[in-house]
């Protein structure tokens, strides 16, 4: 039977693409300031509101690379602040070249392409949200139903994914609880703010709309926010291929390329 | 049921993935598809906010340094030399399609209406800081030229030679640098030729003695060190052909986000 329609598996794979990309290209232009703070001001100059920092220290023959966050400071030598280059030498760079894009330092590329992918991520994602309000999907499959979010049926769903037991026959025919809360939360929170974050970093948005970067308590508080909104869709990204995985891959990514799926005999 | 994504793209081997990647940001025609956004950007935001100001901040929002970035001194002669002298013998030069050519020294610009704004300033980098600028508004200095048909950008050609910074990465070549913008920036009242920060002359980090101010930009389009204002029509007889300094090394010459 057809689970997905076509506009969701095209805008599946469009928007994997495009997130996957942005959060490369976001982390090579993360590394050029590599400082996070809070309000609309903050510089090496000025660092009183400063709340997060990737650096490294010496001695230079054997590095260390650190984070430091409200002033806690954790030894990430070999991923954050210092990593191997391709070469094996070592390389002072925020994150690690084999996470960002392009690989080597390079703002102007990596700007390029972050925009480029955001314009994609943005006209899809409209798409997707239009198709989701017009045919009733969001309602009927994303958004949890009353009834779902029972004391009851929370509960049930957090020992079932606990147990790495998931729903067959009819039940895997529409979202859960718990996957129902995730998908709300990123695509109707998450990439919304991390999209509203982003143009309040621009300087002709803010002057176009200057509520962007009030709403966020200015230009660097939106950074801050787009960073954290950034490690959230990423560790959603993380827990979704995890949960793919344990779920039956080849039935569950055959059903987002070609739509349809078998249902299982209940057990 | 699950609702599988990403998985294919998730499970390819990074390192493949990867080196693909890199390979497409060298490929020409992946690099024109990539940069055409910038259009869209432009586009978008002149579509939107043509006539939109800047948020003008407070006096006790003004940052306590205001950071010195880029060239943090002139090593040309001809700069250094004007600098001995205390700018008294400096002129900003205002040519090419334009009806009246114009040479104005520094008491010149400061005899002219002045506009003060407190603004925060965006770096590329990703840095922010405010601070207090002063100086005439570039429009009634270009319709005083007068703009000859045909005008579409105002070039700004500076004192300083360019290195580049490792940070910024691409192509570090050193070249004078320069700057471009178009016509609706160039007339927009918070575009000012600022002599003065936070109430006191444009120190020499700063861009003595006089910067570009163009707000609703990233800072690398506030060009310092001015020395001379083109009218034209094309921004091919400049640099590299793509409009300015960071623009000739793959920066978005339209850097509004």
């Amino acid at each position: 039977m057809l689970r997905h329609s076509l506009v969701v598996r095209v805008t599946h794979w469009i928007n994997a693409a495009a997130i996957i990309l942005l959060l490369m290209s976001g982390l090579n232009i993360f590394g050029a300031h590599a400082r996070l703070y809070w309000g609309d001001t903050g510089s090496v100059e000025q660092r009183d509101r400063q709340w997060l920092e990737i650096g490294a220290s010496p001695p230079w023959r054997t590095p260390t690379g650190w984070i430091d966050i409200a002033g806690i400071r954790l030894d990430t030598t070999g991923f954050l602040g210092v990593s191997q280059s391709r070469t094996g030498s070592a390389s002072f760079v925020a994150f690690p070249h084999w996470a960002t894009l392009p690989s080597g330092r390079d703002l102007a590329t990596a700007r390029n392409w972050h925009f480029a992918f955001a314009w994609l991520l943005i006209m899809n994602g409209l798409l997707w949200l239009a198709h989701a309000i017009i045919t009733g999907r969001l309602w009927r499959e994303i958004l949890p139903n009353r009834r779902q979010l029972s004391r009851a049926q929370l509960w049930h769903d957090i020992v079932e994914h606990a147990r790495l037991r998931f729903p067959r026959g009819e039940a895997a025919l529409s979202y859960a609880v718990l996957q129902r809360i995730a998908y709300a939360g990123v695509t109707l929170v998450l990439t919304p703010a991390v999209i509203l974050t982003g143009l309040a970093m621009s300087p002709g948005m803010n002057a176009a709309w200057p509520w962007l970067d009030a709403l966020w308590g200015g230009r660097q508080s939106a950074r801050s926010v787009h960073f954290i909104a950034m490690v959230l869709v990423a560790a959603f990204l993380v827990i979704h291929l995890v949960l793919v995985l344990l779920s039956g891959p080849i039935r569950q990514i055959g059903a987002m390329i070609t739509g349809r799926i078998t249902v299982e005999a209940r057990q | 049921m699950k609702l599988p994504r990403r998985h294919l793209l998730g499970a390819l081997p990074a390192g493949l993935l990867l080196s693909g990647c890199d390979a497409l940001t060298r490929n020409a025609t992946a690099r024109s598809v990539i940069q055409s956004a910038e259009q869209a950007t432009y586009r978008w935001q002149r579509l939107v906010g043509r006539n939109g100001l800047a948020r003008e901040f407070s006096a006790s929002d003004i940052s306590p340094v205001f950071k010195v970035n880029g060239t943090r001194e002139p090593t040309n002669p001809e700069w250094q030399r004007l600098a001995a002298g205390n700018f008294a013998e400096w002129r900003l030069t205002v040519t090419g399609l334009v009806n009246r050519e114009l040479s104005l020294s520094l008491a010149d610009l400061q005899r002219l209406a002045q506009r003060t704004q407190i603004t925060r300033h965006d770096c590329v980098e990703g840095w922010s800081a405010i601070g207090q600028w002063t100086g005439p508004q570039l429009g009634p200095i270009l319709r005083a030229a007068g703009l000859r048909d045909g005008a579409r950008y105002i070039v700004f050609l500076c004192a300083d030679d360019y290195g580049g910074e490792v940070g910024k990465g691409g192509l570090q070549s050193t070249s004078r640098y320069y700057e471009s913008i178009d016509l609706v920036d160039a007339f927009h009242p918070q575009t000012i030729l600022a002599h003065s920060l936070n109430n006191q002359p444009l120190s020499t980090g700063n861009g003595a003695p006089l910067r570009l101010r163009v707000e609703r930009q990233l800072g690398y389009k506030h060009a310092k060190y001015l020395m001379q204002i083109v009218v034209a029509d094309s921004l091919d007889p400049f640099g590299s052909g793509h409009g300015g300094y960071w623009p000739d090394r793959g920066y978005e010459w339209y850097a509004g986000i």
